[in-house]
């Protein structure tokens, strides 16, 4: 269990040493969350109509929780290029906790969503967001974008294992998480949309999670979706890792 | 436990450090690996021989934890590779046939890294490092990037990594693949250093000339079975022992050469290129006895030698097929 916590801090070390010399991944993590808030604020948010709330508002939230699902991909890129260079097989040859190699990564990630987090909370202040809820809420608030963020992390590392180079990685990522996150309340509210995606959004564990977060930031009626919010989370781990440690011995062992 | 001393073993040192008995790897139809026996001896090196497919990288892979074997036993170090995994690990050390380190990291960090993995302080991992890129001659870029280290650069950053906790029993995968010639005898040297300090070693090479510099003891390895073990000069010795060329001043003289050298001969002398051809049983005084037999038989002699057997010979002789070509003549300048 020590050799465990140590070992993944020196993995989690590792990943975050790695990932300012990585320019692309880092622009990645901070300037384009800016890019797309501006975007979204000043192009189509006047086009969007959310009754009770100023765009920059509903939107910030929501644009955090896209941000930090997609946080794992860092885990993803980075195990299947370990998987790829033959690193992995040094890994498995040492008298280290191969348990470690999956709990860095994902480890790491939660540091860098709490970068892209604050990038995207301080931008938000910059052009008009402003928390409608007490320092308490706000913090719970950040505890649970953190854990959807974990969550996700093993989302991601179950699917970069299920490909063999760290851009099919990316581009399965992109197909399968992308559009999830769209067809939600991230963005627009769900009843502009038509019956059938309405159905679906509002089911996605993406809209429960952004419907907490404005429950939690924004004052916004709340009923379920903040525990709804840390049940699903739970659950995504519950289900993801175990498939994450499968798929990654059957790689490692290949 | 301080991982950086270096481990005693538990076996007396006459046991071997490594030991295989019917190891056997199938993937579906193919037999990587198909009953494969050997042993190496404390402190020297077993050069596994073979060419490309040949199962060198299989065995190596189940001998360092990365694979269960489908059958056969494995010890090293006294340990058992399948059932003791996880304490096997801690007496060896891998330099797999891709270069392994991470290519964002400089090449201490590296070091520093795999060090605190085996479970050494970060301070001693740092002195460990200092004083490995230094015998790697990496002082000058330990700062730098893996990914702007060259091919060779990068080769030795692997094998040192491999050597972070002076582990007593090393593998190494095709070690100076890809390497250039000085950075080939820059290696040789330093495995030849490890073994003199009483590391054991195995190494995998399609080089026989590598194999043949190195090794202490040769198994060759052909479709996942032994075919040849031995030391090298046992394995030349069954190609047919040495053999001496007599380059004549005439080349009329040539049925004289062949009457007077009969008697020295294994086989019937040829003559080839205006030269007399033969084996000889042995090699000390050879040439001396030669040019007594020739002289007095007043055959003239422009120049003789004995030439000892390569492993291509070797090779050739026990697989019926050449190892695989170099695709430049590194071979020539690496043994000059
Ligand atoms: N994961 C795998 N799945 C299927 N076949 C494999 C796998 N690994 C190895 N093989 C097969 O097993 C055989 C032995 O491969 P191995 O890598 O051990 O050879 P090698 O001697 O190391 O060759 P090389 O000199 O090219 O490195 C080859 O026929 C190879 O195709
Ligand atoms: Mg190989």
């Amino acid at each position: 269990m020590r050799r465990l916590a140590t070992d993944t801090m020196i993995m989690a070390e590792r990943n975050l040493v790695r990932l300012p010399r990585n320019p692309d991944l880092f622009t990645a993590f901070t300037i384009q969350p800016i890019m797309f808030v501006l975007l979204f604020v000043y192009v189509f948010g006047g086009a969007i109509s959310t009754p009770g709330y100023d765009y920059v508002d509903f939107l910030i939230p929501g644009i955090i929780v896209q941000n930090i699902a997609f946080g794992g991909f860092i885990t993803a890129m980075g195990l299947a290029e370990d998987l790829n260079r033959g690193l992995i097989d040094r890994f498995r040859s040492l008298p280290m906790s191969r348990a470690a190699l999956l709990a860095g990564r994902t480890l790491s990630d939660v540091a860098t969503n709490t970068l892209s987090m604050v990038i995207l909370i301080v931008t938000g202040l910059i052009i008009g967001f402003s928390f409608n809820a007490n320092i308490g809420e706000i913090l719970l608030g950040v505890v649970l974008l953190l854990f959807f963020g974990y969550a996700f992390s093993w989302v991601f590392a179950f699917l970069g294992m299920l490909v063999t180079t760290p851009e099919a990685a990316n581009s399965l990522g992109f197909m399968l998480v992308f559009p999830l996150t769209f067809i939600s309340s991230a963005f627009v509210p769900t009843e502009s949309m038509p019956s059938a995606l309405q159905w679906f959004a509002d089911v996605n564990p993406f809209t429960v999670v952004v419907d907490a977060m404005r429950a939690l930031w924004l004052g916004a009626p709340a009923g379920n979706d903040v525990w709804g919010a840390f049940v699903w989370s739970a659950v995504i781990i519950v289900v993801f890792a175990p498939l994450a440690v499968w798929r990654y011995r059957a790689a490692a062992e290949r | 436990m301080d991982s950086a001393q270096r481990r005693t073993s538990p076996q007396p040192t006459d046991a071997p450090a490594i030991s295989v008995r019917g190891l056997v790897k199938t993937y579906g139809d193919v037999r990587a690996v198909d009953g494969v026996d050997f042993e190496v001896r404390r402190g020297t090196v077993l050069g596994l021989l073979g060419p490309n497919g040949a199962g060198k990288t299989t065995t190596v892979r189940m001998l360092t934890t990365l694979q269960k074997p489908d059958a056969g036993e494995l010890l090293v170090d006294g340990i058992d590779a399948v059932a003791d995994a996880a304490k096997l690990r801690e007496h060896i050390g891998l330099a797999g046939q891709n270069a392994s380190v991470d290519e964002s990291l400089t090449g201490s960090e590296n070091i520093v890294m795999f060090g605190r993995l085996y479970g050494m302080s970060r301070k001693n991992a740092k002195a460990r490092a200092t004083r490995l890129l230094e015998q790697f001659q990496l002082s000058d870029a330990a700062d730098r990037p893996v990914k702007n280290y060259s091919g060779g650069m990068r080769r030795r950053l692997d094998l040192a990594a491999s050597l972070v906790a002076e582990p007593p029993v090393l593998f190494l995968d095709e070690p100076t693949t890809g390497l250039d010639p000085r950075s080939r005898l820059d290696l040789w040297e330093v495995i030849e250093q490890l073994v003199a300090g009483g590391t054991t070693v195995l190494l995998t090479t399609q080089y026989l000339d590598e194999a043949d510099r190195l090794a202490d003891d040769i198994a060759v390895i052909d479709h996942g079975k032994v075919i040849a073990k031995g030391t090298p000069d046992e394995l030349k010795a069954r190609v047919g022992g040495e053999r001496l060329v007599v380059a004549l001043a005439d080349e009329a003289s040539a049925p004289d050469a062949i009457a007077a050298l009969g008697p020295m001969c294994t086989d019937t002398p040829v003559v080839e290129d205006g030269a007399v051809k033969l084996y000889v049983s042995r090699r000390e005084g050879a040439i001396v006895e030669a040019v007594r037999r020739l002289d007095e038989a007043g055959v003239g002699v422009e120049d003789i030698g004995l030439h000892r057997p390569t492993m291509d010979d070797v090779f050739l002789a026990l697989t019926g097929h050449a190892a695989e070509e170099r695709t430049d003549d590194e071979t020539e300048e690496a043994t000059a």
